[in-house]
């Protein structure tokens, strides 16, 4: 075997033993029964996905899939603004996307919990407002659905920042220029020149940004507090407390089978999208 | 609009920094509230004083070590492999594991532990934690050896066995000391997210292998507490130094 073969075959195994193997068995539980005492039973049936589509849990899947695109749409809002300072910076520019990427490399579970700390009854803002006397009972920020929208917004910004700013990197300073010109004014240059010029970065970021989002679940499960179930929730739930891993596992593949195609999509639009 | 962009530039960053540093500020807080009454370490001495926090650290310090030491030297061979030939499989199947939302990942690896249980006799426990922590280390590794790699020049390997070195010989001597920055990198950043991680080892962690995170969301979940306030700017001051020396040895 030539020594390409040797090298890959660590990764193969790994990946075959436990990325393929273990989602080859969730598909296959998806298709069995729950036992009576939540083990996995015969006969093969497709009950767990006709399950999908009971009011119940098509409300969760719609709910996850509004979180995922507003907290998209909010981070493109966010992250185009920044990127193009990022972009116009004479100095520091490097300071500045380390700036950025810094918070997202620490931990997500600190990262989460800090807005627990800033946003609960007793947290910093109630207690900074009652101080300053605005407001006389803390005002319920947490364990929400905006609590659990600022988290995913908070959490996954940074993913939409970088690849924008890339894009506006490689973009031709003339074309700017010569809007500039021929007289618009900077704010319609930036809508009509650079906006349109920067979609391959927007798209790949909104993919970038949408994919953790529609999973979420250590998000609202911490700042939702239990009352904003989203799809990665119910999945958890249905592994743990439920104990009906048929179902979890239809849910979990249903999961797996968006994530490919928006991963497909990625990929068409950059073909390194993580380098 | 140069001054508007500055000005929104200060709230995005105060937007994103700020959280984590009044967080940071109030862990140095005596009192247990978040009104600031003096300054103490009373918090940082209680970490210490907790078993349980102390015992999830050391399990989460043996857990990334493992998953590190693994998931990059796993990680670097198949880099340098598909740098030799790409495998549209092999790369399609880490970007995909490495895009799988954490609990499906967590859940199947669960149903894939108790899977293999049903003939062996094992439990669930560190290396089950460990295996599932290499897995999803390795896609990070691929991509950060794989963009070190990219600035490498295939002709220099090629020189060194028109001058008589085996492919081996040519890996070890020519690449390999090449890719070591990109190599350090990649392990700094396995080590971080290995210690990070809290929605897979939630998943496939025995009774006797509570890692740091899982301490932390058990009392996250009670809300607030000036503890984990101490913890949290801890970790944030330890793996902020950690990636900004991987960034500044990428760099290299």
């Amino acid at each position: 075997m030539k020594l390409r073969s040797w090298f890959l075959l660590p990764t193969w195994v790994w990946m075959a033993a436990l990325f393929t193997a273990p989602f080859a068995i969730v598909l296959g539980y998806s298709f069995l029964t729950r036992g009576i005492l939540g083990g996995i039973e015969a006969p093969w049936t497709i009950e767990s996905y006709q399950r999908l589509f009971d009011p119940l849990y098509l409300t969760v899947l719609l709910r996850s899939f509004a979180m995922a695109l507003t907290s998209t749409a909010l981070c493109l809002v966010f992250a185009f603004p920044a990127a193009l300072f990022i972009s116009r910076a004479v100095r520091y520019k490097n300071l500045y996307l380390q700036l950025v990427m810094l918070p997202f490399w620490t931990s997500f579970l600190v990262r989460t919990y800090a807005w627990i700390f800033l946003l609960r009854d007793t947290g910093l803002i109630n207690t900074a407002l009652q101080a300053t006397g605005l407001i006389h009972s803390p005002l319920p920020l947490l364990y929400n659905n905006g609590a659990v929208l600022l988290g995913l917004v908070y959490g996954y910004l940074p993913f939409m920042v970088l690849p924008i700013y890339a894009t506006l990197e490689r973009l031709d300073p003339a074309l700017v220029e010569a809007a500039a010109d021929l007289g618009a004014r900077p704010i319609t240059t930036v809508f009509h020149v650079i906006v349109p010029l920067s979609k391959p970065g927007i798209v790949a970021g909104s993919i970038l940004v949408f994919i953790p989002c529609l999973g979420a679940y250590l998000t609202p499960d911490l700042l939702g507090g239990g009352r904003t179930v989203l799809v990665g929730n119910l999945v958890q739930n249905q592994f743990t407390s439920a104990r009906d891993w048929p179902f979890g596992s239809a849910v979990s593949i249903l999961l797996m089978a968006l994530v490919t195609v928006l991963l497909w999509a990625l990929l068409r639009c950059e073909s390194e999208p993580l380098a | 609009m140069k001054r508007w962009l500055a000005a929104y530039a200060v709230a995005f960053y105060a937007f994103l920094h700020l959280p984590l540093l009044t967080l940071a500020v109030f862990s140095f807080n005596s009192s247990r509230f978040t009104v600031w009454e003096h300054f103490s370490l009373e918090w940082y001495r209680a970490i210490f004083r907790d078993p349980q926090i102390v015992e999830g650290t050391w399990n989460s310090i043996i857990i990334a070590v493992w998953a590190t030491a693994l998931s990059t030297v796993i990680g670097t061979l198949c880099a340098y492999g598909l740098w030799k030939r790409g495998s549209r499989t092999l790369t399609g199947a880490l970007y995909l594991s490495l895009v799988t939302p954490e609990i499906v990942t967590g859940v199947s690896l669960l149903a894939l532990f108790q899977w293999t249980f049903r003939w062996f006799h094992w439990q669930l426990g560190l290396y089950t934690v460990i295996l599932a922590h290499v897995a999803f280390s390795i896609s990070f590794v691929v991509i950060v050896v794989s963009a070190r790699l990219r600035t490498v020049s295939p002709a220099l390997e090629e020189a060194a066995m028109d001058l008589g070195a085996n492919e081996w010989q040519a890996f070890f001597y020519v690449t390999l000391p090449a890719l070591l920055p990109g190599i350090l990198a990649a392990a700094l950043l396995a080590l971080t997210v290995s210690f990070d991680d809290y929605v897979i080892t939630s998943m496939v962690a025995g009774v006797d292998s509570e890692t740091l995170p899982m301490v932390i969301y058990a009392m996250a979940r009670r809300g607030a507490s000036p503890v984990i306030n101490a913890i949290s700017a801890l970790i944030t001051l330890v793996f902020g130094v950690l990636i900004l020396i991987s960034e500044r040895v990428r760099a290299t």
